[in-house]
């Protein structure tokens, strides 16, 4: 558990980059921080390791004033990611990995031994140990940078937008990792970003903070949607809010059959119809043709997005993007099981309400 | 060539003592400019004082602070002192700056990280910034070790041993063999000397040529 109380940094220049900061990091949550450029994200997270000593105020981990303990052993405590990963140009990935415990006296072998097994527990293979990180992707370099942080397993994580410096797909990718690690590993997290999205995603609680270092709104993600605290989190949160809200609701929409055809199979198409390859994976749409044809790769029209079930969100999404409006379902094996339409994810949405199980 | 092979004994006697005179002082001047250098990457008024003064040094004439050393500190004229003194001085005014921009190019972020996985300053600075540094640090050292070899032979003006001596006394007995002979073991000194650093940079440093 993180407790700031009261907490305000003053820089020298004047700057008031932290502004009397009250909030709570429950253990064993994702807590994610998440403002304008300039608003005192970064300031409050170091101020927990203490590369910034705060002008007023205490910082509690786990119950202990972190201005009690001295810095180089506190720090050793609390993992720390960066944005551009901050490796060592000039170790290993495996040495990098096992920076901490070599600090802490660990013995060479046994460090390196707990360096592979993490390699492995963050999705790298182990042969990546021996390459230096200039001959990683950024990806790759993100991954090593959790590793190296999760390597003394601290029970606090500290991460500054260790994210924001790669492509979106592989961006998405950490992501969901970092939450298939948290299900395992069961950390204290403090997340920084500036990407709402990413904070929605990952955050079990939201600190919206606003420049001037005020933090503007601290809740549950569903809950800074549907009841933003004013208008500049309202504004923050976006416009498209209305529709974010539906990643928060895993109301049951009705599945619809559809007409699926096999590739190379002789068809007469009348109405929309679903190319399917031989595991029933979808790969297109075939819209109404005169006479029997032989369904090829060429007459293909190209899908939108899967709906793997999960949320109203991937539901209307799907059925938005589909060129038949038929928004089509997959099951984990990436089958198609059928499609559903857009008025049906709305009256689901209506329902929901309804039923009270839309944040207020 | 011959006069190399004639003299044999001799040859190989000038040649221990220019390599003594000019390692020596590149020894002694790469190890203090460490700590100034890290001083100038660290303050901005050492780096005011420090980088024009070595500016200044530089400028003064080699022949000149040979023959003020010994005035200066008190030694005999002939005492090799007298130029390892002032070449150590040569190379710590080439180098303070190597090592300052070295130290300073370290990025931010590894030094941040660095501090943020709980190093404290002197392991961060043997085991991080230091190495980090080596590339350039090197590259320094090869310009100084070069530079140092040229000028040992200015200590035979005063007297002393080194290549330096075949030049005066091949010029005094009108024997340009004898001079040659210098040149070519300044030559071979100076490329041996800094191909060897140079391999050694290479060995230090495996990690500054991997991705590329
Ligand atoms: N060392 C410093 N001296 C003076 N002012 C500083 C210092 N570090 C940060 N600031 C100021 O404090 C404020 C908060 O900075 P901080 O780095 O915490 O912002 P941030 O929310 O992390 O922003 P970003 O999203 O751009 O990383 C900014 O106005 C910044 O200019
Ligand atoms: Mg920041």
């Amino acid at each position: 558990m993180i407790e700031f109380r009261a907490v305000t940094k003053r820089f020298e220049d004047g700057t008031i980059a932290v502004d009397e900061l009250d909030l709570t990091v429950e253990a064993g949550t994702i807590t994610v921080f998440v403002g304008p450029s300039g608003c005192g994200k970064t300031t409050s997270l170091r101020m927990v390791n203490r590369m910034i000593d705060p002008t007023s105020g205490t910082i509690l981990v786990d119950g202990k004033d972190v201005l009690s303990v001295d810095p180089p052993t506190l720090r050793r405590g609390i993992g720390y990611v960066i944005q551009q990963a901050g490796l060592f140009p000039h170790r290993t990935v495996l040495d990098n990995v096992a920076t901490v415990p070599l600090l802490s006296g660990w013995d060479r072998r046994k460090a390196r031994a707990r360096a592979a097994e993490l390699l492995e527990i963050v999705g790298l293979d182990p042969a990546f140990g021996k390459r230096y990180p200039a001959q990683l992707s950024g990806g790759q370099q993100q991954r090593v940078g959790v590793a190296r942080a999760l390597a003394a397993d601290p029970p606090v994580l500290l991460m500054d937008e260790p994210f924001s410096a790669v492509d979106p797909v592989v961006r998405e990718g950490l992501q969901d990792e970092l939450l298939r690690l948290q299900a395992e590993l069961d950390k204290t997290i403090v997340f920084v970003t500036h990407d709402i999205d990413e904070a929605l995603k990952l955050g079990e609680r939201v600190a919206v903070f606003q420049t001037g270092g005020h933090l503007a709104q601290y809740a549950k993600p569903a809950e800074l949607l549907s009841a933003p605290a004013n208008d500049f989190v309202a504004s923050f949160v976006g416009r498209d809010r209305g529709y974010r809200t539906l990643t928060f609701l895993h109301a049951d929409v009705p599945v619809h059959p559809v007409t699926t055809a096999k590739l190379g199979q002789r068809v007469t198409v009348t109405d929309w119809t679903l190319v399917v390859d031989d595991q029933d994976r979808p790969r297109g749409w075939l819209s109404g043709v005169d006479g029997e044809i032989e369904v090829s790769e060429r007459d293909l029209i190209a899908g939108g997005s899967l709906y793997d079930g999960s949320t109203l969100r991937g539901a209307l999404d799907a059925a938005l993007s589909s060129p038949s409006a038929l928004g089509v379902m997959v099951d984990d094996n990436g089958a198609v099981v059928g499609v559903v339409k857009a008025d049906d994810v709305i009256k689901a949405l209506a329902k929901a309400r309804a039923a009270g199980e839309v944040p207020k | 060539m011959t006069w190399i092979f004639e003299n044999w004994d001799r040859f190989w006697e000038v040649t221990e003592v220019h390599l003594r005179l000019s390692v020596v002082p590149v020894l002694i001047g790469f190890l203090l400019s460490i700590p100034l250098g890290w001083l100038a990457s660290r303050s901005a008024t050492a780096r005011a004082i420090l980088f024009p003064l070595a500016n200044i040094l530089f400028t003064i004439p080699s022949i000149a602070l040979i023959v003020i050393t010994p005035v200066l500190i008190g030694v005999k004229i002939l005492d090799e002192i007298n130029v390892i003194v002032p070449l150590t001085i040569y190379t710590i005014a080439l180098m303070v700056r190597s090592v300052a921009d070295a130290l300073s190019a370290v990025p931010g972020h590894v030094t941040a990280a660095a501090n943020a996985m709980g190093f404290r300053p002197l392991r961060r600075f043997l085991t991080v910034d230091f190495p980090l540094a080596l590339p350039v640090t090197i590259a320094g050292l090869r310009v100084a070790t070069v530079s140092n070899i040229s000028m040992v032979s200015v200590g035979a003006l005063v007297g002393l041993g080194g290549y330096g001596q075949l030049f005066t006394e091949g010029y005094q007995t009108d024997n340009p063999a004898k001079v040659f002979a210098g040149l070519i073991g300044t030559v071979v000194l100076a490329v041996l000397a800094d191909g060897l650093l140079l391999v050694l940079g290479r060995v230090l440093t495996p990690w500054a040529r991997a991705g590329r």
